[in-house]
């Protein structure tokens, strides 16, 4: 489990995050939704240890996120930030082997190798393993990163926005991926835009504006017309397709 | 074992035993060992300058980069400078090597210690410690540029010629106290191989995978300027020649492990000095120090590498 108390984080000297109060459970696939600027890449930043909270503090399981050394924290927690570029010339399969550095240290072991054979089959990635990483798609690109995360075997998974270049296919696939890991025990937080998708696969919801938790639930409680559009500043309807909410702008 | 590290290495057994051989006449234990040293200090440099940059490369995700932009060339010219200034050419020749060598090396590895500590120690990032080394450069340039105004033009011949990496001039007192410190400091530096490895992919992927990216940065800085110091103040300085040399071993490495990239780098570094030496020395019977051909032929690979960029 996740708990985030009181926190708050700048970003460049400006507040970016304030007094933020929230849980996020395992088991379950959080989605961390709201418009540009409100914060929630930086609160997966600050949750994943990349950038560090003015006030206020993260605990996984008990302990201290900000305390842990960075080994142990990066084998109980993986994080893929958004617009993640990698310069060195890997292939695929070199890429989400570094997922096991962690657990392996750069040495990996059978054991290692089936982890990473089973991340790139989970993602569609299986027959483009050897292939470099400048020769693919952005979309095939972002599923290694997100294998990566996968290879890491981790207690709290956090992907800030994972749909970006995929196809409609693909997008199921990782949503389903996450799901399976959350069932697994896994506490997965999404930063997702498309709130269709949100109501379809996450578990709960965090909204943020300004910086601030505006609203936090199941997604029958956040996704409703009311507080998206006070959410977004913009009219919104939601509607109810075959048992799934559809929102519109 | 990796292809590219075997040919290498094969290549700088040949090199070697070319260099060692060619040409030799007389008492073959006195020519041994006469080269031998030779050989030895061109591959300790070689080495040294080789390894610290595709490490400086690697810590600072760029790959147009050397140490030398640091300003380490430009200390050590200033020092030079100011013995000259101070002392006079005669004055200069006169001190004891030893002596010499350990300040400057001294000198040069506490100029950066400190840079380090301080930019460091304030938040700043690598950008910010590489952009306060080039400051720094210029600034000991334009010092060693007035001093040479103000010296006499037998004493700035002097000056001039330490201006230049001299790799078959080294003083064999010198050469064994800089290969011990150049080969702990190499060997640190391939201990951390995968940790390199991990710091290429960048400061937030690296930090994800349990890698504390700034320290691990801190730490090569150090061993760095460590390589970088005690070759400057055993040959001289080298700006180029590890931009060609790094290039070179990315190109041929075929993979992105520092296992083998710091290894064969300072193979590659090794072959491209003593082919070159055996070359302008044994063959081509010239005078010109290989260094200012090298230097040249690195130059013309930066400018290759950032027309490649600006054509991207």
């Amino acid at each position: 489990m996740i708990e985030i108390r009181s926190l708050s984080a700048k970003l460049g000297g400006a507040p970016v995050l304030h007094d933020i109060d929230a849980t996020i459970a395992p088991g379950r696939v959080t989605a961390l939704v709201g418009p540009n600027g409100a914060g929630k890449s930086t609160l997966l930043a600050v949750i994943g240890q990349l950038l560090k909270a003015s006030a206020g503090s993260v605990t996984l399981d008990g302990a201290d996120l900000s305390d842990m050394p960075p080994p142990e924290r990066a084998r109980r927690l993986a994080i893929l930030r958004q617009n993640t570029t990698i310069t060195p010339r890997l292939t695929v399969a070199d890429l989400v082997g570094f997922g096991r550095y962690p657990h392996s240290g750069g040495r990996l072991d059978d054991a290692d190798l089936r982890i990473v054979d089973a991340c790139l089959a989970e993602l569609d990635l299986s027959a483009l393993a050897g292939r470099h990483l400048d020769t693919i798609s952005g979309g095939q690109r972002q599923r290694a990163l997100i294998a990566m995360t996968l290879a890491q075997t981790p207690r709290a998974l956090l992907l800030d926005e994972p749909l970006n270049n995929l196809d409609l296919g693909h997008v199921r696939r990782v949503m389903e991926v996450a799901r399976t890991r959350a069932r697994a025990g896994v506490a997965v937080v999404v930063v997702l835009h498309d709130l269709s998708i949100a109501a379809r696969f996450a578990d709960a919801l965090i909204a943020l504006k300004a910086g601030r938790v505006f609203a936090a639930g199941r997604p029958d409680e956040v996704i409703t017309g009311p507080t998206l559009s006070a959410l977004y500043d913009t009219p919104i309807d939601v509607h109810e397709v075959a048992g799934s909410r559809v929102v519109l702008t | 074992m990796s292809r590219p590290l075997l040919v290498t290495g094969l290549a700088l057994a040949a090199a070697s035993a070319v260099f060692l051989t060619l040409g030799a006449r007389g008492d073959w234990s006195f020519v041994l060992a006469f080269r031998g040293e030779k050989l030895a200090a061109l591959i300790v440099v070689g080495s040294a300058v080789a390894a610290s940059t595709v490490a400086f490369q690697t810590v600072t995700g760029n790959r147009i980069l050397t140490p030398a932009i640091m300003g380490f060339d430009a200390l050590y010219v200033l020092i030079q400078t100011l013995l000259v200034f101070g002392l006079g050419g005669v004055g200069l020749a006169a001190l004891d090597a030893r002596v010499l060598f350990g300040a400057e090396t001294a000198l040069m590895l506490g100029a950066a210690l400190v840079l380090f500590a301080w930019l460091l120690r304030r938040g700043a990032d690598l950008n910010r410690l590489v952009l306060t080394g080039i400051i720094f450069g210029t600034l000991f340039r334009s010092l060693s540029g007035l001093l040479n105004r103000m010296i006499d033009p037998a004493d700035f011949a002097v000056v001039q010629s330490a201006s230049f990496a001299r790799f078959n001039s080294v003083d064999d007192r010198l050469l064994w106290p800089a290969a011990a410190v150049t080969l702990l400091a190499l060997a640190a530096l391939l201990a951390r191989h995968a940790r390199l490895d991990v710091v290429a992919l960048g400061r937030d992927a690296a930090t994800a995978l349990g890698v504390d990216h700034d320290r691990e940065a801190r730490r090569v800085m150090v061993l760095i300027a460590v390589l970088v110091s005690v070759s400057t103040a055993l040959v001289g300085p080298v700006v180029f020649f590890g931009l060609l040399v790094s290039a070179l071993t990315h190109a041929v490495a075929g993979t992105w492990r520092h296992a083998v990239l710091l290894p064969l780098s300072a193979l590659l570094a090794s072959v491209v000095l003593v082919a070159g030496q055996t070359l302008f020395e044994r063959v081509l019977s010239l005078q010109t120090s290989v260094s200012v051909v090298i230097e040249g032929l690195g130059g013309a690979v930066f400018l290759i590498l950032i027309l490649r960029r600006a054509a991207r």
